[in-house]
């Protein structure tokens, strides 16, 4: 990771500005399914530990829905839509017209619908990065979990694990009114996508 | 559980050790394995949280030898020898290696928990350490804390609930 230990900020900008382009589509992906505005808050490019990204949803035991899709292409990553189990509940009600969310454990049915939920936002988060960039990124098929942050979160981390202790995440919080929402787009791309996504934009990458 | 202040926390591509009363936990294990060592006498134990199966494949400049499989086990093994453990007494508890998403033509990365589990055993067999149990693979993630009192580890799951070793 040695190559972001002096990362100029304008190259932070440029991905934060990736990063904007992506979620302002899912969010108007998301508020066209919830039928009513939905604000973002500007996305955030951070180099974190390990340790750190799944304090980012709460810490490593907190328990999360997430919808994991692998991004293939040119510029290779993971993407996670991360939701808390109140919040997905909230979304099931709202999106999918689901009025009574069964209890602990969630049906076949309202699984689907979320891992559906996620794919779409996931799915117009990706194209509008791949429009803007002019870099073909495609999405595997969406996969859904209920689980710990850390078990999940870790799971994106692996390559680069292989390079050091830090990842770089981008990281977008969704709004609804004044409330948020706590849905949370965690872009973590390929370490050998930087250069990729740097090139595309007319950046120069030394 | 167990009272904070004796709990040694372990993070992720992180190892540590510890004796007596203490508790040595690691949380949100997914595909990353939480391999213990122990030495029922001097009860001394220690915990590593391996993300990857081995450091062959590591392109980092300064290898973080807490992270591989086969660095990471020999590494705690000379860690509590150093504290005073036998090297014959020692046995060894592992959890976790699960495959978090399943995916219809899964490459290499998505097999890297059982990958995990397959090197933490391979690297044991060559320490000639004994594996006294194991709660390895399904899809989902498991906080493990090991008590240095009585080498039980204690595994608890989302969905599971909590489990003996």
């Amino acid at each position: 990771m040695e190559m972001f230990k002096y990362q100029k900020d304008f190259k932070m900008d440029v991905l934060k500005e990736v990063g904007n382009i992506g979620a302002g589509n899912a969010a108007t992906a998301l508020s066209q399914l919830l039928n009513k505005p939905i604000d973002m808050a500007v996305p955030k490019v951070q180099l974190l530990g390990f340790e750190e990204i799944a304090e980012k949803v709460g810490g490593a035991e907190e328990v999360v829905f997430a919808v994991f899709l692998r991004v293939e292409g040119e510029a290779p990553g993971n993407l996670f839509f991360i939701l808390s189990p109140d919040a997905a509940r909230n979304l099931l009600r709202r999106v999918a017209g689901i009025s009574e969310v069964s209890g602990e454990e969630l049906s076949e049915m309202e699984l689907s619908a979320l891992n559906e939920i996620g794919n779409i936002l996931a799915g117009s988060y990706l194209s509008s990065l791949a429009d803007f960039t002019s870099l073909s990124m495609y999405p595997t098929v969406p996969a859904l979990a209920m689980d710990m942050a850390g078990a999940i979160l870790s799971y994106g981390l692996l390559q680069f694990g292989q390079m050091g202790d830090d990842a770089l995440l981008i990281d977008t919080t969704f709004l609804e009114g004044q409330d948020e929402i706590e849905g949370q787009f965690f872009l973590i791309p390929d370490p050998e996508s930087f250069p990729k996504i740097f090139q595309s934009l007319g950046v120069p990458f030394e | 559980m167990i009272e904070e202040q004796s709990v040694i926390k372990v993070g992720m591509a992180d190892l540590n050790v510890g004796s007596h009363d203490k508790v040595i936990r690691t949380t949100g294990l997914g595909s990353c394995v939480g391999l213990t060592l122990y030495d029922p006498e001097k009860k001394l134990g220690g915990m590593a949280h391996v993300m990857l199966p081995s450091s062959e494949i590591a392109r980092e400049g300064k290898l973080n030898i807490a992270k591989f499989a086969d660095t990471a086990i020999p590494e705690l093994l000379s860690r509590l020898l150093s504290l005073g453990a036998i090297r014959s007494r020692i046995v060894a508890k592992m959890a976790g290696g699960s495959q978090m998403f399943a995916f219809a033509g899964g490459n290499d990365t998505m097999r890297i928990g059982p990958r995990n589990v397959e090197s933490c055993k391979r690297t044991l067999e060559n320490l000639n350490i004994p594996l006294l149990a194991e709660d390895t693979g399904g899809s989902y993630g498991r906080t493990i804390e090991i008590a240095c009192s009585s080498g039980l580890l204690y595994i608890r799951s989302v969905q599971k609930g909590v489990k003996e070793l």
